[in-house]
């Protein structure tokens, strides 16, 4: 069988090579039988490359190990779901899944080029060029099908027991899928300004391609978050880890470019940022898998060390050139149709969206890369950790959420100080009363910094939920008018009409909702304590005792834990077992935390491990405000890109006056409208 | 247009006066506050790459002396200067959980701020260039001018409004 994986692998190289060259050939003589060849090799790829991770999860489900991935990422005694994650879980393993994921994503592409033709297999040949880049490495730098030299071992070495957990089946292939997925919008931006494409109908295509992408990398995100802190057990769930900053590239400008889009797409401005936040975008996706990969930088979650990072240089340097080039020589396509009217304006208030996000962009990068930067000027390697991240981020978050608030207050081209003044003051007047009313109750903004940046944050998430309730509830009321409904179906019906801009509402209410749950980082506490039988330890308004601890064995780990009762106001509420665990395998140990997470608090138990000398368990009590929240709003972050995902509701047609001429297709009322309340 | 000043203005005043006290910091904070803090500023040194207070690998051989050096620091009276530059001088420099502001490592603060007020600067510029400049022709309106757009636009929002 790894020979046969083998051969899949070579098979998917050549026929990308062929859909690359033939596409390429296909387009330069105009021949569209060569140019269909070229795409039905690029959809035999995927069948190829599916094959090959088929035939690698048969290894790992038949404990073959003369593959050596198999052999250092599974084992006999590995639960059935983990045996299909290995295939993510190593360096070899997850390139094959990262060119599995390419060639579907390619696929769709593919199958869907009756969208445009032309645009298609310009947008075809680039992501040939991507998959050949790829596939090289896994047949010549990563082989994931590489044979175990001499004597085959009985068992394999395991699973790494952090990844041994239902969140990490699906945190890297939603990570994955985020970070191939901006393959795709890039693919088409360098096509359309190859071909310079007449129109804006590739703007659409990649948007909707973005928002894909983004959608799943938010995903990936916000999972790998929820892993950390459910399974790391330190009672937190972002360090600033060079490996979780990468992800957070591409994502930043990702979404500095869902922004900025509407100004193209609006106005017909901003079309050489745009197509440089495109390319950016794909740029840092494939850094950030630079990063992991190579051992730039150390991280917890990065590869083992390996020397496929000049590959990924080359690939970037290649890219880079590629559309320096193709902009250089076309870049008088990418004029500008309007002019800016007015500093006071949707317009302004999107570049300095793109601003903020590119400056916080440009932190994380940096402060990533200065130890490496430091270490080669000074010869003395710097750690760049969560104080600095959160001393320049923190600050440009809260501009961001301000322009949050404002933006959707401001009409495109121009706005009026009356409509300002009417739908600013309320929002603001509610937004310092809140202030007021926790400064009162005690989150005294003079007495920690962490206070004020939390009494910050929950004064700026109330403007933007003031400001986009009263959207909702203004244009829900107009249309519940108009229909003699009521204001929820109203509302219902103002978000079907225009999915993208009330969609795009409800992932800004989603990320209110998450930051005020970072916002409860102020007030975290915990306390560590040995507890025998009956011994108590407080935290909070909780009590936790010690009813018992015992141990259990099973095939593929050992383990022992704590039975805590839970008092709260010497009232019991619950049982919580915080455990241990050691991965025979491995031989590495693993915390499982005991989590009770309610609106207000999660209680996070860790079991730290036990005296040596009575077998009494060491347990850390964390007491964690507002966590719930920033899952809730990640919860709603998708939602609302779901729901801007969605096409909108038919829109009522304008029946033309005899005066004017018709148009010629529907007019989206909804999107073509100033903001309600904004208007001149 | 003054109220719209006088509204941005305020909410500048106010991020101002928050970057004040930003600045003011902490002060005057008990010992185990200062514990806390100091040890948020520290790294294990085990290998980990996460901050002391939070290092929790079973049977780590660093972050409970660490710890208790850090307790005993703060028990003989050391100003947080201090004992952070005992940890430098016994750990090396990347005990430090952020670079310093000091020599080549006030680069690393410099630079956001930088390029933060490069990014204001250039917004500027381009909102006052494109002010000035005359549209391009756009590129397509499906047989369309740009005022026939106009006033499909202006229809729209008559027939929405309020």
């Amino acid at each position: 069988m790894p020979q046969l994986g083998s051969f899949t692998l070579l098979l998917g190289l050549a026929l990308s090579v062929y859909a690359f060259v033939a596409g390429l050939l296909a387009i330069v003589y105009h021949d569209d039988r060569l140019s269909e060849t070229a795409r039905r090799a690029g959809i035999a790829v995927f069948l190829a490359v599916t094959a090959a991770s088929a035939i690698l999860v048969y290894a790992a489900f038949h404990n073959d190990f003369s593959v050596a991935y198999i052999l250092h990422h599974s084992n006999r005694a590995l639960p059935a779901p983990y045996k299909f994650a290995a295939l993510w879980s190593g360096q070899e393993g997850s390139l094959l899944f990262w060119c599995w994921l390419l060639a579907a994503y390619a696929l769709v592409l593919r199958l869907r080029h009756r969208v445009d033709t032309r645009l298609v297999a310009h947008a075809s040949v680039v992501i040939s060029a991507v998959q050949i880049f790829f596939l090289s490495l896994v047949n010549f730098a990563a082989h994931p099908f590489a044979l175990v030299a001499g004597t085959i071992p009985a068992d394999g070495n395991g699973l790494n027991p952090l990844l041994q957990y239902p969140e990490m089946v699906i945190h890297p292939p939603m990570l994955y899928l985020g970070y191939v997925g901006m393959t795709v919008p890039f693919c088409f931006a360098l096509a359309a300004l190859i071909m310079k494409y007449p129109g804006e109908k590739w703007i659409h295509i990649t948007r909707r391609w973005t928002m894909v992408g983004w959608l799943f990398l938010t995903c990936g995100i916000f999972l790998g978050s929820y892993w950390a802190y459910r399974v790391l057990g330190w009672g937190g769930w972002w360090g600033w880890d060079p490996v979780e900053n990468a992800s957070l590239l591409p994502w930043l400008t990702g979404t500095a470019f869902l922004h900025s889009v509407m100004m193209q797409e609006k106005r017909g401005m901003m079309k050489v940022w745009n197509m440089w936040l495109i390319f950016s975008t794909f740029l840092l996706a494939i850094f950030g898998t630079f990063l992991t990969r190579s051992g730039v930088v150390s991280s917890v979650h990065a590869f083992a060390e390996s020397d496929i990072g000049p590959y990924f240089v080359v690939f970037m340097a290649l890219t880079i050139s590629v559309c320096a080039f193709f902009f250089v020589r076309n870049r008088s396509h990418l004029a500008s149709e309007h002019k800016l009217e007015s500093l006071v304006s949707r317009e302004s208030s999107f570049l300095f969206n793109n601003v903020l996000l590119l400056v916080a962009a440009f932190a994380v990068l940096w402060g990533t890369l200065f130890p490496v930067l430091s270490e080669w000027v000074t010869g003395h390697k710097v750690t760049v950790g969560p104080p600095f991240f959160n001393k320049v981020n923190i600050p440009i978050a809260l501009c961001l959420l301000l322009l949050t608030a404002v933006g959707p207050l401001l009409a495109w081209r121009k706005t009026s100080v009356e409509s300002l003044r009417r739908n600013f003051l309320g929002p603001a007047l509610i937004a310092l009363a809140v202030a007021v009313a926790l400064a009162i109750g005690g989150m005294r903004p003079w007495v920690d910094i962490s206070y004020f940046y939390a009494l910050m944050t929950i004064m700026l998430s109330v403007l933007v939920a003031a400001t986009i309730g009263s959207e909702f509830i203004r244009g829900g009321l107009v249309i519940a008018r108009h229909n003699q409904s009521n204001l929820f179906h109203g509302m219902w019906l103002l978000t079907r009409r225009n999915t993208r801009r009330y969609g795009g509402y409800i992932v800004h209410l989603g990320v209110i909702v998450t930051m005020i749950g970072f916002a409860g980082v102020a007030f975290y506490q915990n306390t560590e304590q040995e507890l025998g039988f009956g011994d108590k330890m407080s935290i909070g308004p909780y009590t936790l005792v010690c009813r018992s601890y015992t141990q259990d064995d099973k095939p593929n780990y050992s383990s022992e834990w704590a039975i805590l009762d839970i008092y709260k106001n010497g009232k019991q509420i619950t049982t919580m077992y915080p455990e241990q665990r050691f991965y025979k395998a491995s031989g590495q140990p693993a915390t499982i935390v005991a989590n009770r997470s309610t609106i207000m608090e999660d209680l996070y138990l860790v079991y730290t491990g036990k005296n040596p000398e009575n077998g009494h368990p060491i347990i850390k009590a964390h007491l964690n405000p507002l966590v719930w929240w920033i899952w809730a709003g990640a919860h709603l972050i998708l939602i609302g890109t779901i729901i801007a995902l969605v096409p909108n509701l038919q829109a009522r047609r304008v029946k033309p006056s005899p005066s004017q001429p018709a148009p010629g297709r529907a007019i989206d009322l909804a999107e073509s409208r100033a903001p309600v309340g904004a208007r001149n | 247009m003054n109220m719209a000043r006088n509204l941005l203005s305020t909410w500048a005043v106010l991020l101002l006066a928050a970057s004040a006290v930003l600045l003011m910091g902490a002060s005057g904070d008990r010992t185990s506050q200062r514990f806390d803090r100091l040890g948020h500023n520290l790294m294990c040194e085990c290998g980990c790459n996460q901050i002391l207070l939070e290092c929790n690998h079973v049977g780590c051989t660093y972050s409970e002396q660490m710890r208790q050096e850090l307790k005993l620091a703060l028990d003989q009276g050391d100003s947080d200067d201090v004992i952070l530059a005992g940890f430098v001088a016994k750990y090396g420099p990347t005990v430090l959980a952020a670079p310093t502001t000091t020599g080549f490592n006030r680069v690393a603060w410099i630079m956001p701020v930088v390029i933060f007020i490069a990014g204001l600067t250039a917004v500027v510029l381009v909102v006052r260039a494109w002010k000035r400049r005359p549209p391009a022709p756009p590129s397509d309106t499906a047989g369309r001018t740009s005022a026939e757009l106009d006033e499909f636009r202006r229809r729209a929002r008559q027939e929405t409004s309020l």
